[in-house]
Order: structure tokens, then sequence, then C-alpha cells
């Protein structure tokens, strides 16, 4: 019965596949096109990758985007690693409150969260700008952070860092040692999806700017009315990156796997978002 | 040991401020008047009856949520026989095929979504595929079609990798008991495999129905701003007019419809489980 199913199986794979990529390749072919239409490919150039270049708005925002990314992850990491093992450390309670508190973003529609910071920082009488944008991705990247670290540190034993510190390690020692390595994969994977939730996030970043800070998404949704193909260079660009960054992410693992000739399944090979 | 949980301190204090008060707040602007200074509330529910008065409003809601359930729909049907397809391959396949589906999630939606205005508009590849299949020359970008088409092409992936990690997780030898016990491939599909799949379906309506309902920025871009749904509401009661205490209670008038959804879909969820666990 299942070699029947195949080749029907087959073609809608490839249909799924088309649908997927067709959009992403045809903004590539047309970031290369030599006019300004959308429909009708005339030749090539690389003349909307100079107009991307010298426009200053849309570098500005590439800027804004990679450096948000980045603080947001490392602080985000760091951050949400150690109130992790502090929070597994807590009375049940606490734990429970905060983990619940904790699940909002990520519960919570995403205009919910971008309202709710944007009446904070107006109540607050922040300006809004580059700041509350940073403050805002760290507030949504920590919970995905947390939420990939607990389970590593629930199965670690609970005497681990005790045994570390009866050993002669100080608290210091323990927690960087003994806990953080043993909870690395998880760490990893919590800044991976930190990194792409900031790197993509459009809904909460638009609320929480005012006019001028920009990140790319909010640069596309603001420049999508009037035509310009620039937008699918720096598309493309961003599409580069990102697929570079999961392979990466995806085949150093595989090789690891292989120099280490160590069974596989042990090591996380894929992504879940 | 105890001492680590110290460490927890300075997050519980950021949870409050920034995770717990924002949400508060928007409670808070909800219930109150426009325009009254921070320590001056006057409770109201004006907010609330100028939205449930108004046929417009309403309209926009119910509007939303067709769209979003429609989605969900072509989501579950198109995205089930993927995933089958996926979970039955084999390993390497199967690896390679999810990566293929993953990946565009991790691209930039406005990006991806903006793709599509140049795919759509007219004299694009679509219309002229339609031109050569003797329809009549019609506008697709701007329309609800295109805003549908937005968000399955954004959705789909979340519905498809939930069944497909359910399919995979399931034991296969429940498939091989029930051939050898005399059921063909239909009764088999239909009995054992489908509610044995059922959990992910599920999870991926939530994953799918949610963030449709609330999504602003596809009919933005695809609808041309001809199609008004709930998120585009919000975000011009912010953005344009500045009405941030009837924002507000739009905004919580979805986070509750939203509450309520997902409540049925937990119970769906917790039905489905125990299904699974009769069938053992």
């Amino acid at each position: 019965m299942r070699e029947k199913k195949r080749p029907i199986g087959r073609l809608i794979m490839i249909l799924a596949i088309v649908f997927f990529y067709l959009p992403i390749v045809f903004m590539i072919v047309f970031s290369f096109n030599d006019s300004r239409s959308l429909t009708s490919f005339t030749g090539f150039s690389l003349r909307w990758y100079e107009r991307m270049w010298n426009d200053s708005e849309m570098m500005e925002s590439l800027y804004t985007t990679i450096i948000v990314a980045v603080l947001a992850t490392v602080i985000s990491t760091v951050v949400g690693t150690i109130s992790a093992i502090g929070l597994s450390k807590s009375r049940r309670i606490v734990q429970d409150v905060i983990l619940q508190i904790n699940d909002f973003p990520i519960m919570n529609p995403e205009i919910v969260t971008a309202i709710g910071l944007m009446l904070f920082f107006i109540t607050i009488g922040v300006e809004r700008g580059f700041m509350t944008m940073l403050l805002a991705h760290i507030a949504f990247c920590i919970p995905y952070v947390i939420l990939s670290v607990m389970p590593k540190i629930r199965s670690l034993d609970p005497n681990l860092a005790d045994a570390a510190m009866d050993l002669g390690a100080t608290p210091w020692q323990a927690l960087t040692k003994v806990i953080v390595p043993q909870i690395k994969v998880g760490i990893f994977s919590g800044a991976l999806i930190a990194f792409t939730m900031s790197f993509d996030d459009f809904i909460i970043s638009y609320f929480v700017t005012g006019r001028g800070v920009k990140n790319l998404s909010i640069m596309v949704y603001t420049m999508s009315k009037r035509v310009n193909p620039s937008i699918n260079a720096i598309s493309t660009l961003v599409v580069l990156f990102i697929t570079l960054v999961l392979v990466a992410v995806n085949v150093i693992p595989i090789i690891r796997d292989r120099k280490l000739k160590r069974e596989a399944g042990d090591i996380p090979t894929q992504i879940n978002v | 040991m105890k001492r680590f949980s110290q460490l927890a301190a300075p997050y519980i204090v950021w949870a409050v401020i920034m995770l717990l008060l924002p949400m508060l707040l928007i409670v808070l602007y909800a219930f109150t008047d426009t325009g009254n200074e921070i320590m001056t509330f006057r409770f109201t529910l004006e907010n609330f009856v100028k939205f449930f008065t108004d046929p417009d409003f309403l309209l926009v809601l119910w509007r939303s949520i067709k769209i979003a359930l429609k989605t969900t729909v072509i989501c579950v049907l198109l995205g089930y026989p993927i995933a089958y397809f996926i979970a039955f391959s084999p390993d390497r396949m199967r690896n390679m095929l999810i990566l293929a589906i993953t990946l565009p999630t991790w691209i930039n939606m406005l990006v991806r979504t903006y793709a599509w205005i140049g795919l759509l508009s007219e004299g694009g590849i679509f219309s002229q595929i339609l031109g050569l299949l003797g329809f009549e020359e019609t506008e697709l970008l701007y329309t609800e079609g295109a805003v549908l088409l937005g968000m399955v092409y954004n959705f789909i992936p979340f519905m498809i990798l939930q069944i497909n990690t359910s399919l995979s997780k399931m034991d296969r030898s429940l498939m091989e008991a029930s051939n050898d016990l005399g059921a063909d491939g239909i009764q088999t599909f239909l009995r054992v495999t489908l509610p044995l799949s059922l959990p992910g379906v599920v999870s991926g309506i939530s994953l799918v129905f949610l963030p449709a309902v609330s999504s602003f920025s596809i009919p933005k871009l695809l609808g041309g701003g001809q199609f008004f749904l709930i998120g585009n509401v919000i975000e011009n009661q912010f953005i344009t007019v500045g009405e941030w205490n009837f924002g507000s209670s739009i905004s919580l008038i979805m986070a509750l419809i939203m509450m309520g959804t997902m409540y049925v879909i937990r119970r769906l969820d917790a039905y489905a489980a125990g299904g699974r666990k009769e069938g053992r």
C-alpha cells in the first residue's frame, strides 16, 4: 500500500516545495533585474544592489536590525540562562508564577505584547526609539531562552552543583564549569531562537519605536506601497544570511558527530521553532 | 544549593515590570477615559460600548474570524498530506524535507509576504498563467484571496511541523497490527493513524488560527488597505488616530476571544489525548 502512494506523495511534496520557494526564488531573480518592473525580467544588473547600498535609510535599518538582534541575543541568553538556573532552585510557587508570566509573550498574540509594551513606555514617559526597541526585544527573547534551557536543567541531577562544591568548587565554578556545560545544547538553541525572533520581528518593533528608528521589517512595511526593487536586493541578502546561519547550525553538528563517531540521536541536528 | 535561587531575583523583578505590568496597563487603559492623566483615572465602559454598537467594527471582527477559520481549514487540508508524506519518508529524506519546510519560516515574514506582491501583481506570473489557461484578466493582488494566500503561505509550515511530529512519534507497529488484523489502508488510516495524529492537528490549529486572527501586516501588504482586519483597526487606533484607550479595549476583546479559542482547543486536545490513551 505504501508503494502505491509514493508517486502521489512525491507530487504533493514537489508542489509544496515549489509553493514555499517560488516567492523566494522570484525575489532573488528580480533583485538582479535591469528594470523597475516586478513582472518582466529585462536583463541582468546589479543596479538595485547599488541603489540599496547608497540608500542610507535602508542601510540604517539593516544596521539597526543586526545590532538589536546581536545585543538582544547576547543579553537574553545570559540573563535567561542564569534566571532559569535560579528559578529551578526557587520555591515551587515562585517558579510556577514566574514561568506563567514568562509565557505571556509566547502565548499572547504579538500585537497584544506590542501594545502592552508601547503603553508601558508611554506611561513611564520614555521616548520611543532604539533603546525601547532593544528593551522590548530583550523582554520577548528571554522567555524563549528560559523555555529552551529549563527542560535541560530539570533533567540534571539536582545534587550536581552540591557535589561540585563539596569537591572544592566555588559556586561560580560549579555554575560555569559543571552546570552550564551540561545544558549548553539548550542554551544554544535558545540563543538561536532569540536571534531569529529578534531579527525577524516586526509587530513589537513597529509599536515600540517612534518615527525615525526602523528595522528591516518596518522598512519593508512602510515602503511596500511603492515599487522598489531595492527591497528585493536587501531581502536577498537577508535570505542568504539566514540560510547560511541555518545550514551552518545544521551541518556543523553533523560534521562534529561524524568526527566523534558518536551514535546519532543524542545530538540535535534539527531546530525546533 | 539554595543560594542559586537568588540568581532568579533580578528576573522576577524584570518579568513583573516588563511582562506583567504592560498587560495590566492594557486592561487599565481599556476601562478608562481618553486623555486622563496618570493619577486621575476615570472608570468607564464607553470603549466597549463603542465597539459593540458599531456595525463596522463588528463586521471587521467577523471578517477576521472568518478569514482565520478559512486559513486554518486550508492549512489542515493541505498540511496533513504533506506532513504524512514527510513522516513516512526514509530518515535522511525526512530530515531534509523538514529543513526545507522550516527554512522559509526563519526568513523575515514581511520579506516573504512582500515577494508575493510581485507574483500576484498585474502582468505577473500568476495572471499570465491564468491568461494562458484562458481565464480573463482579473485583479489578483489586493483581494481577499491574496490575503488568504499570504496567510496560508506564512502559517502552514507550523501546521505541517506539528502534524509531522505527532505522526513521527507514532508507534508504527500499530499500523502493522491493524493491517495484520485485516484492515485495509483506508481503514487503518481512519481508525489508527488519523486519531493518533490528532494532537498534532490540534496544536497546529492553535499555531495557525491565533496569529491569523491578529495579523495586520499580511492584510496591509496583500490586501492593500482595502481589506481591513481587526489587527489593522488596532494599529490604526494606536499609530494613526492615537486613541489608546479605545485601541486597548479592542485588543482586550481580541485577547479574550483568543483565550476562549485556546480554551476550546485545549479541551479538544485533552479529548484527543484521551482517545489516544484509550487506543493503547
